[in-house]
Parts: C-alpha cells; structure tokens; sequence
C-alpha cells in the first residue's frame, strides 16, 4: 500500500499572529513557520503504517512555496521515503488544494491519502473532505486510531462524546486528529540523511488545474482583548457585582 | 552512550550569531573544500538573538565586499542622533555628542533587527556550502586526550524524572577538528571549555549587562527612521551602571530598550521593571503613545572588554564572539566585533588546518594585530571608571577619556568584582517602589513574556540547575530575599509560600536565555544548561 501525506506549512503554533495594521490578513512576513501539526502526526502514523509493513511506501506531498520544502525535509527526516513538491502561491484554498492532490492520486495511485483534519493557520477542516467527494473514495475523519484489518481499514473517530470506528475499503482517505499519536522527533542523523532523498518539484499549472481563488476574505480582526480580572474581598461585594454591573442576577 | 551517532566536520561551530556565521563564510571562503557544520540551539537561526542593534558595518564590508547588492535587511542608515541624562522629570540633552562621546558617533551605521541579519547572514553561509542545523543545541563538550573533538547535541525526548520518554532520540557527536564556541555571551559549554582549560587565569572577572527590550510598531507620522536616543541617569541611582536607547527603523518600528549593569548592588532592583518605567519618562513617552507593543525579550551581554578577555584558544579549539567577550562596551556594540573575531578565528584555523596544528593559536595573535584590538585597547578604561566611581563620575571620566587621553591612557582600570559578589543583603538595600503597569505603556512581565513565544517541550528535565536547594535558602532568601525573582525578566522564579516555608519555584518553561541567573546568582548555585533543542523564545522578524 502506498501512502500519500500532504503537508502544510504554517505560521509555527508557538508564535502569537497579529492582524496587520490593514486588517487585510494576518501578519506573516518573518515569522517562524514549520509543518501543520496534525501533519506531523498524519506523517508518524503513515510511517509506523510503513514499519510495521502494512505499506510500502510514504510520499509526503506539499503544495505552496519554495520554502515549503523545508516541510518537506522534516517529513523525510521523520521517515517518508520521497517528497513532492507543487509550486503554487503560499496558503492556496482547500478546494484548490484537493485538486491538486486529485491529480497526483490519479499519478501516483496510493490507496490512502493521509492528511490532518485541518491546518492551525486557517482551521479550514475541508481539503480531506473535498477530496474524497472529488475522489469518490470512502473518508474516516478526525481518526483517533487508524488499523489495517484484512484489506481494510478501521478508523476510529472522534465524535462528541466518544468515538465512532468505521471501516473502510480502500483506497480512501483518512484525517487525524490529535490523539492519534505522538510525532517522532526530526532527529539530526535523520535530518542529515534526508538530504539524500529524492525530492520533485511540479508547478501546479503542469497538473492542467485551476487554482484561482473563489473565496474573499472581508476583514480580519483581533479577538477582543479580556478585561483585566477584579479581587473582591466578600460575597456581599460579589453579589452586588453581579446584579448591578454584570447585571445577571 | 555507544547509541550515538557521529559525524565527522573539519570545524563545527556552536552558535549561529554574528559571530559563528562570521567564521563559517570566511572558513569557506579560504578554504572551500573544508566541512563546516554550524548548530543553533534556536528553532532557527535569528530565534534567540537579542540586539538593539546599531550596526557598524566594518567587518561586514570586509567579509562580504558586495552585501549591499544582496538584499540585505541592512536598510536604515542612522538619521539623527541624541543622548540624555534624566532626572526623574527632565531630560537634559547632551551637547556636541560626536566630541563628549565619540564612541556614540554613529555617522555611517545602520539601525538592524539582528535576528534578521543573521537569518540573512545565514543563507549566505548556506549558498556558500555550510551545513546549518537549527533547533539543536549543544550539550556536552567532547574531550578526549585533552583536546577538544567536537561537541554532542542534547538528547530529545528526555521525561522531566530524566527517563527515556517514548520519543527518545539520542544526541549526536559532531567531531570536529576544530570546535568554534560561538554561543554568545556566557555560554554553557564555553562555560565549560574555561573551566577545563583554566582559560580566565589571569585575566578580570567579566562582567555584564542585562537587556531588556521591547519592539513597537508605531504610526506612520511619528517615525522618524534612523533616529537613534540613549539616556543614563534616572531612574538608575548613581551606583548603578545602565541606561536606555531607542531606536527608529524598519517599517514604522521601533526598538526599545534598558540595559542594566549586572554589578548591581541593591537586592530590590527589577532590571524588568526599570525598562518599564523609563518608558514614561517625558523624553521616551511620546514615541509609545498611539503605537503597538509586539515583540519581547532579554539577553545578557558581556561588558568587561580588553581586561576580561580570557585566553582564546585551547587544543581543538577557540572561544569567539560575546562567547570571549568582544563586545566594546562604551560604543555598546558587539556585532562587528563578534563578527571581525569570527574572521580571524577561521583564518587561524585554515593556518591550522593546513599545518595540522592541534591549536589554532595564531588566532589570539591575529587578533592583537587587528582594529578589534585598537578598539577595544582605547575603549578599556570607560566601563571599569563606571563600576568604581559612579555614572556621574564615570561619563566625567569617559569625556576625559575621549577628548583628552583619546582612549590612549598610560593606566587601565580593573574590575576588582565577579558581578555575583556586588550584592548588598536585602536589610541594607533600600527597597524600590516600581508603578503599577498600565496597559497602554507599560506592561507586566507574564503579558511580556508572551510576546516572546518561549516555549519548552513540557516534559523534559528543569534546565535551570539549582545545585544546593537548602543553600538558595540560606544565602538567596534569608539574606537577599530572592533576587532571582526580580532580576529573571520572564517570571521563571517565584517564591512560594513566603510565610511559612519558602521554596523556590521555578517555571522554567518561561526561559527566554537571557542566562541572568548564571551570572548574578550570589552563590553561584544556579547553573543554566541547554534545554531540548529548539526550547526557548522564537523571537520573530524585528527582533
Ligand atoms: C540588549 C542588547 C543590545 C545590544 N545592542 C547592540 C547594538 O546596538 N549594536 C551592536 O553592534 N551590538 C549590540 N549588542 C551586542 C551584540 O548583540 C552582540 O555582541 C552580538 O550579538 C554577539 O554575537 P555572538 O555571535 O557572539 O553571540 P550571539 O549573538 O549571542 O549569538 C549566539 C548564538 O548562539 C546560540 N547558542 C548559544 N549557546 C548554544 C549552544 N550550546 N548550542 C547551540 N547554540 C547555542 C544562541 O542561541 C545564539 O543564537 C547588544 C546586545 C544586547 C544583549
Ligand atoms: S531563568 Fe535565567 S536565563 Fe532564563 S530568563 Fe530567567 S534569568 Fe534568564
């Protein structure tokens, strides 16, 4: 079983983002960026998948900028075999992305496309879900334990309140959620020899699809700011408080 | 520890500041067939650093003749320049700058965000065939037959009891024939390296300064770039060495800053919260009012100079940059100097290289024939003249210095005091009321810290050692009352239970490497060493 694992590259989820003055977008010129984390645990599964020889090999794909073969690296390191990279503009929308990963599918034939459940910059939550309509594959979402029994593949989900397992036939597509594993570390030996491992570049237009944007977005803002807390000194303070300012009792 | 992997460089260097970057062009520059591997303990390279800065570019012009066509993030060429004394209330604007303070003339030099030149500076060094791997530190010296082999990054995935979590991945040797310790100031494994080679004997105890920054973002009709403020006086009384700047550059930002000698005496001092309240001083206030506070950090720098340099090289090996201690401290700029240093180290060890020396030795002589000597040489007396006279006496002596003995004076100053030991007990310091943060303005130090995206993996082992737990007691509460507390300027100590039984609690997620504790700890009980690789502030473009 081959496995292909798109990853995102994303504003690193230790940076506090700032809206831009404009309030046009989110600041991201100069800021750290690193793989979408539920990339990272989509990556560690596929690989485990590969070293336990339910697949034979793992493809990391990522599609955007020049840079985003940083990501591509650091998925190699973690153990995929080779990487692709599609030159497209940076953050392309979901849709877009799922046909670009449609193309490859129909090029590189997996049987799983493995990706997150959606990326931390803009928690769309939508390309796995498009791909497999595009697809017409069978999709496990939010997977909290992935297995391969007899050909299949049972996906554990989790649902509010507790977990759904489906099983799927294959080829499919699965999206991971957070409890699913624990990545690996991108260790330096392994940093070391991911040099060596093959990586293509494609442009998107070579995959004969339209990416044009067909979502605006109107205005972006910061959430607004937490008033700082009070210290009361009695409960009769703290009813009056609440009846005269808060005015919920 | 035979589970390690190894690899084999003809020079590794530790630290990718000015410095380290420096040294791996000019090595490959001179010698384009040797392996040069640079790790930074940053997530990557730019993560950790912390400068004002103003740039002097001479070793730059030296090291890259062309870097003007490359795209630098070098932009804003100072404009204007002032330096005030402060009273609590006025400022008073010091005439004649470029005669009083030479060392402060900064015709010709350029207002930078140094992260960003050291990213800049390190693609550079990428295209130019070094191997850069940031998010690893290095954690242990390797010595064999009494010469330094390399170093070994730190182990990942090590549980907070010290245990092989389920990650667990090993560190690697990187074996080197010549180790580079570029770590900046007060560096863990140069650290080390001195302590094995007894590389200070005979030299002053260094000395250091702690700055505390913040960048803004302000509008677009109040910047003026290029600008370039100091100050010293208020609200630092006499004894204590330090001061102000701010900075205009960029894109409507601005750096601002306070620097506060580590020989301070009095226990009660918050070098955070001086930063802050200067920011209200009528000559600063203006610049902050209407803008947008957006990024956070420290860092320690070494003042010593000339007198506190400590011997340069050792078998396998040399110490550069703020790491021995470059910084010229009355210009309070380090960045050419830690760069020029870096050069001459990588010549020394090309010499090395190709003699197959065991010491690059001929660095320290390189140096001493160089204009980073001439520099620091005239500039030797200034700082010292501060820690034993007073500011006020001080800026006397350093205009003396300047205008009459033009920094050639027959005598040198000495530091008689490791900055540990100038620390008065908490019943002689007399306590410091510090305002109240107002939000605008001013800040506390938790919504500080934030801004400068710390973090360390959650379960890994406390790297702030505190080697004698009942001795912090004795020496750090009894007598000082905890300075720790105060001068930490990311909240990583805290002192519970005050009234009954304090412990010390340290919230050592919160780290910023500002490596503060190392220094002032009375007892020297506080031991920094590298957390995970990658841990720590991920200080973002105009840093
Ligand atoms: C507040 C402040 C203001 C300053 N203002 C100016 C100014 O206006 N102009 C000027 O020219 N200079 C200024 N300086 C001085 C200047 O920033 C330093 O002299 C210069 O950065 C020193 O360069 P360096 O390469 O030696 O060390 P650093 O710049 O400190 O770089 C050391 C690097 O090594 C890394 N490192 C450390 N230990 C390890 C380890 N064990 N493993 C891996 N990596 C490690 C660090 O993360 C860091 O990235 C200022 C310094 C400070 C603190
Ligand atoms: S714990 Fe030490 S090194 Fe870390 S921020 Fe505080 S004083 Fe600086």
């Amino acid at each position: 079983m081959k496995i292909l694992v798109p990853v995102k590259r994303v504003v690193d989820y230790n940076i506090k983002v700032r809206v831009k003055s404009d309030g046009t977008g989110v600041e991201t010129a100069g800021l750290k960026m690193s793989m979408n984390p539920f990339d990272e645990i989509t990556v560690e599964e596929a690989v485990r998948l590969r070293e336990k020889g339910a697949a034979t090999e793992v493809i990391a794909v990522s599609i955007g900028v020049q840079q985003a073969q940083d990501t591509l690296r650091t998925a190699l390191a973690m153990g995929a075999d080779r990487a692709i990279l599609v030159l497209s503009e940076e953050s392309p929308e979901p849709l877009a992305v799922a046909k670009i990963l449609k193309a490859l599918v129909e090029r590189e034939k997996p049987e799983l496309v493995f990706l997150g459940k959606q990326a931390i910059d803009d928690d769309m939550n939508a390309t796995g879900q498009m791909l497999a309509g595009l697809l017409g594959w069978p999709q496990g979402t939010f997977a909290s334990k992935v297995e391969l029994v007899d050909g299949r593949l049972e996906v554990a989900r989790e649902i509010d309140g507790g977990t759904e397992t489906v099983s799927l036939t294959l080829p499919a597509i699965v999206t991971a959620d957070l409890r699913l594993n624990e990545p690996r570390y991108a260790s330096l030996p392994n940093i070391m020899k991911a040099k060596k491992k093959p990586m293509e570049t494609l442009q998107a237009d070579d995959l004969g699809v339209d990416t044009t944007r067909r979502l605006t977005t109107v205005s972006v803002s910061e959430p607004p700011t937490r008033k700082a807390g009070v210290k009361l000194n009695s409960v009769a303070e703290l009813v009056e408080k609440l009846r005269n300012e808060a005015k919920v009792i | 520890m035979s589970e390690r992997e190894a690899m084999d460089f003809d020079v590794v260097i530790v630290g990718g500041g000015p410095a380290g970057l420096a040294a791996a062009i000019r090595m490959r520059q001179l010698a384009p067939e040797a392996t040069v591997c640079l790790i930074e303990k940053g997530s990557e390279i730019g993560a950790h650093i912390v400068s004002g800065a103003v740039i002097e570019p001479r070793a730059l012009e030296e090291l890259l003749p062309d870097w003007r066509d490359l795209d630098s993030p070098i932009q804003t060429a100072v404009s204007e320049e002032e330096m005030y004394f402060l009273t609590e209330t006025k400022g008073h604007r010091i005439p004649a700058l470029d005669r009083v303070m030479p060392h402060l003339a900064n015709h010709g030099n350029y207002v930078v965000s140094l992260g960003e030149v050291c990213r800049w500076l390190a693609t550079r060094a990428e295209e130019m065939g070094v191997e850069i791997y940031p998010g690893f530190a290095g954690a242990e010296v390797l010595i064999e037959n009494n010469r330094v082999v390399g170093v070994a990054t730190g182990d990942m995935g090590i549980t907070r009891e010290g245990e092989h979590g389920p990650n667990y991945a090993p560190g690697m040797e990187l074996r080197a024939k010549y180790t580079l310790f570029a770590e900046g100031c007060r560096g863990s494994l140069t650290k080390r390296v001195m302590a094995h080679y007894d590389l200070r004997k005979g030299v002053d105890p260094q000395t250091y300064g702690l700055g505390v920054k913040e960048v803004w973002e302000i509008p677009p009709e109040k910047h003026r770039p290029g600008l370039v403020m100091h100050s010293f006086g208020w609200p630092l009384d006499d004894r204590t060495y330090g001061g102000a700047w701010l900075y205009h550059f960029g894109e409507n930002l601005v750096s601002y800053g306070f620097v506060t000698g580590l020989d301070y005496e009095n226990t009660w001092l918050s070098p955070f919260d001086e930063m802050q309240r200067t920011k209200l001083h009528p000559v600063f206030r203006p610049h902050f009012e209407g803008g947008r506070r957006l990024i956070y950090g420290a860092r320690a720098l070494s003042e010593g100079g000339l007198q506190s340099i400590p011997r340069l090289t050792f078998p396998g090996g040399a110490l550069i940059g703020d790491s021995a201690g470059f910084l010229n401290t009355p210009k309070i700029k380090g960045t050419h100097t830690a760069m020029k240093s870096g050069m001459l180290a990588a010549e020394a060890v090309v010499e090395a290289l190709a003699t197959d020396r065991v010491e690059p030795g001929s660095f320290t002589q390189r140096v001493r024939t160089s204009w980073l000597y001439e520099e620091l040489k005239s500039a030797r007396n200034v700082r010292p003249a501060f820690a034993r006279w007073g500011m006020k006496a001080g800026a006397l002596y350093a205009g003396f210095d300047a205008m009459v003995l033009r920094g050639k004076a027959p005598w040198t100053l000495h530091f008689r005091h490791s900055d540990n030991e100038t620390l008065q007990p908490a019943s002689l310091s007399e306590p410091i009321s510090y305002p109240k943060p107002d939000g605008t303005v001013t800040f506390d130090k938790l919504s500080s810290v934030f801004l400068s995206n710390t973090n360390h993996a959650e379960d890994q082992p406390v790297h702030l050692h505190v080697e004698n737990m009942p001795l912090w007691k004795t020496v750090n509460w009894d007598v000082f009352r905890s300075p720790e507390s105060r001068y930490c300027p990311a909240g990583v100590y805290e002192v519970a239970s005050q009234e009954t039984d304090p412990r010390l609690v340290i919230n050592a997620q919160n780290c910023v490497h500002c490596k503060t504790c190392d220094i002032k700890d009375p007892a020297q009980n506080i031991d920094w060493v590298t957390p995970e690789g990658g841990g720590g502030p991920n200080y973002p473009a105009g840093m």
